[in-house]
């Protein structure tokens, strides 16, 4: 590997650092912990209002040219939004549309491609893609598709299914309206993002790209890079909750984050946090250049890593916390539950990790 | 303002570079040069071998240098002159201290050495118990010092002493600079499990001092220390590794010779190697963030995560090794190596063996977890019993 070539350059742009505060601002107005709560008891689990407010603000559409009504930006600035996204939980459909489906897109492009692009850039219709290979049986004749698609992020509720599916010996992308599916909601571990099973019986499809092959590994690779950064979000903030509360619990006459027991697992954390931290912002950036051999490497790092930190942080936060931290009320378990959940997204890391192993020839 | 010190430094690298070309300039003539353009610390005043200039330019000069093909191995040879003394002298010492040690110690004409743990104080390093006697302006010292790297070359010491006994331990040190030439110092090198002797023990007997060679005031010894340890990071500086390169390196070659098929092994293995990679990401951004003068807590964690996963990844290709790993082929014969640390290529067990240091030298991996904690997080400290009562009266052994 001619490993010398490789850019690794972690430079922040101020329209990175303004499009960080300004998420972060709008979030701290919309994504309180007890908006978390009311949108997660909800099926569709999101709010159009808000929908609304993030078309206006550019953030479904940070990567998409600006021809197209987009913001000309790249994967680099959507995992930026990414993080602060999973600082506060936000419940809206942005990674399956603002990100899986428009990264599938932007893989294809063509006319019936960017005009669903515009669409979406607009907040007037909603994508999901079906991610999934090994639960996806789907046939296409031509025409329709029949088959089944599962864990579907946000299924039900999007206006339009997007499916990989077997085409003239080749891959062909095709658009699934929602009137002509079955989406039953998924009993899902992470109520604060939704799937769907879905179910195709002869639906008529659109095809968007009828040469699409490799559309399902970048779409994917960008979904699971773009979530290890929302991944690194949640993170530092459970671990900034649990520092806040190491600071005001008092036990045995003292505030329990002195002692080591509780001090040393913070700082652990820290140092997991922070190498969490270079591989999501390092493998995001691979996203924007043309480097398929180090995308695939700094995206199998992320993925794996990331998913396990969050995992770990957010179980000890909750174990930081005693008591309070296992109960409903707490918000420990909403952060442990998307933990989980996104570690398993994308295939478990093990899955990530052997085929990082089959390119270094281990 | 920032705009004239970036003109400043690059015009003064651009002279350095020029004039002197690194890769063709004998290492001491260089990092001489290198001292009188003020770009050895750039932060300290001119004429001490700085610009008065941020200290992230430094890391910039550095870059600049090692690209040039030249060599910044001064500050790794020299590491606790130039990394933790240094900082000290320009702070503490006086005008013709400074003239008269600066550059030699740049250059490494002079190596520096730091006598600050004892056998009984190690994490606890104010409890210190060598004693400084004041007679007619002179000072007489007497105790035992330990984990002195580099004693039996260096021609200066960082000595902290106690000098009085009746007031809290904070409070009652002062500092000095040691001859290591003087009358009644013994260096004796300290055998450590690999067999090898990387580090000393230096006895002090009956040492006699100069009262000029007091550093700071009687008393304040702790606050100067302080200034030596708050520089241990910069000090170790901006030495990135190849991907792959370091002890994650000999595991992969133990799974290569001896690993098999074994899937749970090549998981583990990728696992290391994905972590130490994440690490050193995290080292490139501390160092850009550093650059930028926007340094972050990615800057602190560096210490901690590679001591424990040095251990654990050496550990792991041991275990791949299987039977082989019962062997130690290199033998136990007590050597004193020329090079410190783990900086040199060794084999896996001789590693194996070096990464339990690592977690213990330049502070133990549970004082840094409670620098990082209360230092970093900002949670609150431990309670101490020690605080306000006589050093005399402090339990100890």
């Amino acid at each position: 590997m001619a490993e010398t070539d490789v850019v690794i350059d972690f430079t922040q742009t101020d329209e990175q650092q303004m499009l960080r505060e300004l998420v972060s601002k709008w979030l701290g107005d919309r994504s309180e912990s007890e908006r978390v709560r009311e949108l997660m008891d909800t099926e569709d689990g999101f709010d159009t209002a808000e929908w609304a407010e993030l078309a206006e603000m550019g953030l479904l559409a940070l990567p998409v040219p600006g021809e197209l009504g987009g913001a000309g930006m790249g994967w680099t600035e959507v995992g930026v939004v990414a993080e602060e996204m999973g600082r506060r939980l936000l419940c809206a459909p942005w990674l399956s549309s603002a990100v899986l489906a428009t990264a599938a897109l932007l893989h294809v492009r063509g006319d019936v491609a960017d005009e669903l692009l515009g669409q979406l850039a607009a907040g007037e219709r909603r994508a999901t893609l079906a991610h999934r290979p090994d639960h996806t049986e789907v046939t296409f004749d031509g025409s329709t598709v029949t088959g089944t698609a599962g864990f579907v992020v946000d299924g039900v509720t999007a206006d339009v299914v997007l499916l990989a599916v077997d085409h003239d010996g080749g891959t062909a992308l095709v658009a699934v309206d929602a009137a002509d599916l079955t989406a039953t909601p998924l009993p899902v571990l992470d109520l604060t993002r939704k799937q769907a099973e879905l179910a195709f019986d002869g639906a008529p499809a659109t095809v968007v790209a009828s040469d699409a092959d490799g559309v399902l590994e970048r779409a994917a690779t960008v979904g699971a890079v773009v979530l290890a950064n929302e991944s690194v979000g949640g993170a530092q903030q459970v671990l900034e909750t649990s520092v806040q509360y190491g600071r005001d619990r008092k036990q045995f006459g003292r505030a329990i984050g002195s002692y080591q027991a509780l001090k040393h697992r913070m700082a652990d954390t820290l140092k997991h946090v922070e190498a969490a931290k270079s591989a999501a912002y390092h493998a995001v950036r691979t996203l924007d250049t043309d480097d398929a051999d180090e995308t695939l490497v700094a995206s199998a790092i992320a993925v794996s890593y990331c998913g396990q930190v969050y995992e770990q942080a957010a179980g000890d936060n909750i174990q930081n916390h005693g008591g309070i931290g296992f109960t409903w009320e707490h918000d420990a378990h909403l952060y442990f539950k998307r933990a989980k959940s996104s570690k398993l997204l994308f295939g478990s890391p093990t899955t990530w990790r052997a085929a990082l192993a089959d390119h270094l020839g281990f | 303002m920032a705009g004239s010190d970036d003109a400043r430094v690059a015009e003064a690298l651009d002279r350095l570079l020029t004039d002197h070309p690194p890769a063709d300039t004998p290492h001491q003539d260089f990092w001489g040069a290198q001292f009188d353009a003020g770009l050895a610390w750039v932060q300290f005043p001119e004429g001490r071998g700085g610009l008065g200039v941020n200290p992230r330019f430094q890391a910039v000069v550095n870059d600049a240098i090692v690209d040039a093909g030249g060599s910044i191995s001064n500050r790794r040879n020299n590491v606790l002159g130039i990394g933790m003394g240094a900082p000290v002298l320009v702070t503490h010492a006086s005008e013709e201290h400074q003239d008269r040690l600066l550059r030699p110690m740049f250059t490494c004409e002079e190596i520096w050495c730091q006598l600050f743990s004892e056998p009984g104080a190690g994490s606890d390093l104010a409890g210190l118990a060598t004693s400084a006697v004041e007679e007619d302006g002179t000072w007489i010292v007497n105790g035992q010092k330990v984990w002195t790297t580099l004693a039996h070359i260096a021609k200066w010491g960082l000595l902290v002493t106690r000098t009085d006994p009746d007031v809290p331990k904070h409070a009652g040190m002062t500092y000095f600079l040691l001859d290591m030439e003087a009358e009644g110092v013994d260096v004796r090198p300290l055998y450590q499990i690999t067999g090898e002797a990387e580090f000393n023990e230096v006895y002090l007997d009956d040492v006699r001092i100069p009262d000029e060679h007091r550093i700071g005031e009687v008393g304040e010894g702790w606050s100067v220390a302080m200034t030596t340890l708050s520089n241990e990071r910069v000090a170790i500086g901006s030495n990135i590794p190849e991907r792959g390169d370091g002890m994650v390196k000999h595991a992969v070659a133990a799974w290569q010779e001896h690993g098999g098929d074994d899937p749970v092994a090549r998981d583990t293995l990728t696992k290391f190697w994905i972590e130490y990679e994440a690490m050193r990401l995290t080292s490139i951004r501390a160092n850009a963030n550093r650059k930028a003068g926007n340094p972050g807590p990615e800057g602190s964690t560096g210490k901690l995560h590679w001591a424990d996963l040095n251990k654990a990844v050496t550990e792991f290709g041991m275990d791949v090794k299987g039977a082989a790993g019962m062997l130690y082929p290199k033998g136990y014969e007590f050597t004193a190596p020329e090079a410190s640390g783990t900086a040199r290529d060794e084999s896996l067990e001789q590693l194996y063996l070096r990464a339990r240091a690592n977690s213990i030298e330049g502070g133990t991996s549970e004082i840094m977890k409670n620098i990082l904690g209360e230092r970093v997080l900002g949670l609150p400290g431990e309670p101490r019993v020690d605080k306000n009562i006589p050093w005399k009266d402090v339990p100890r052994g």
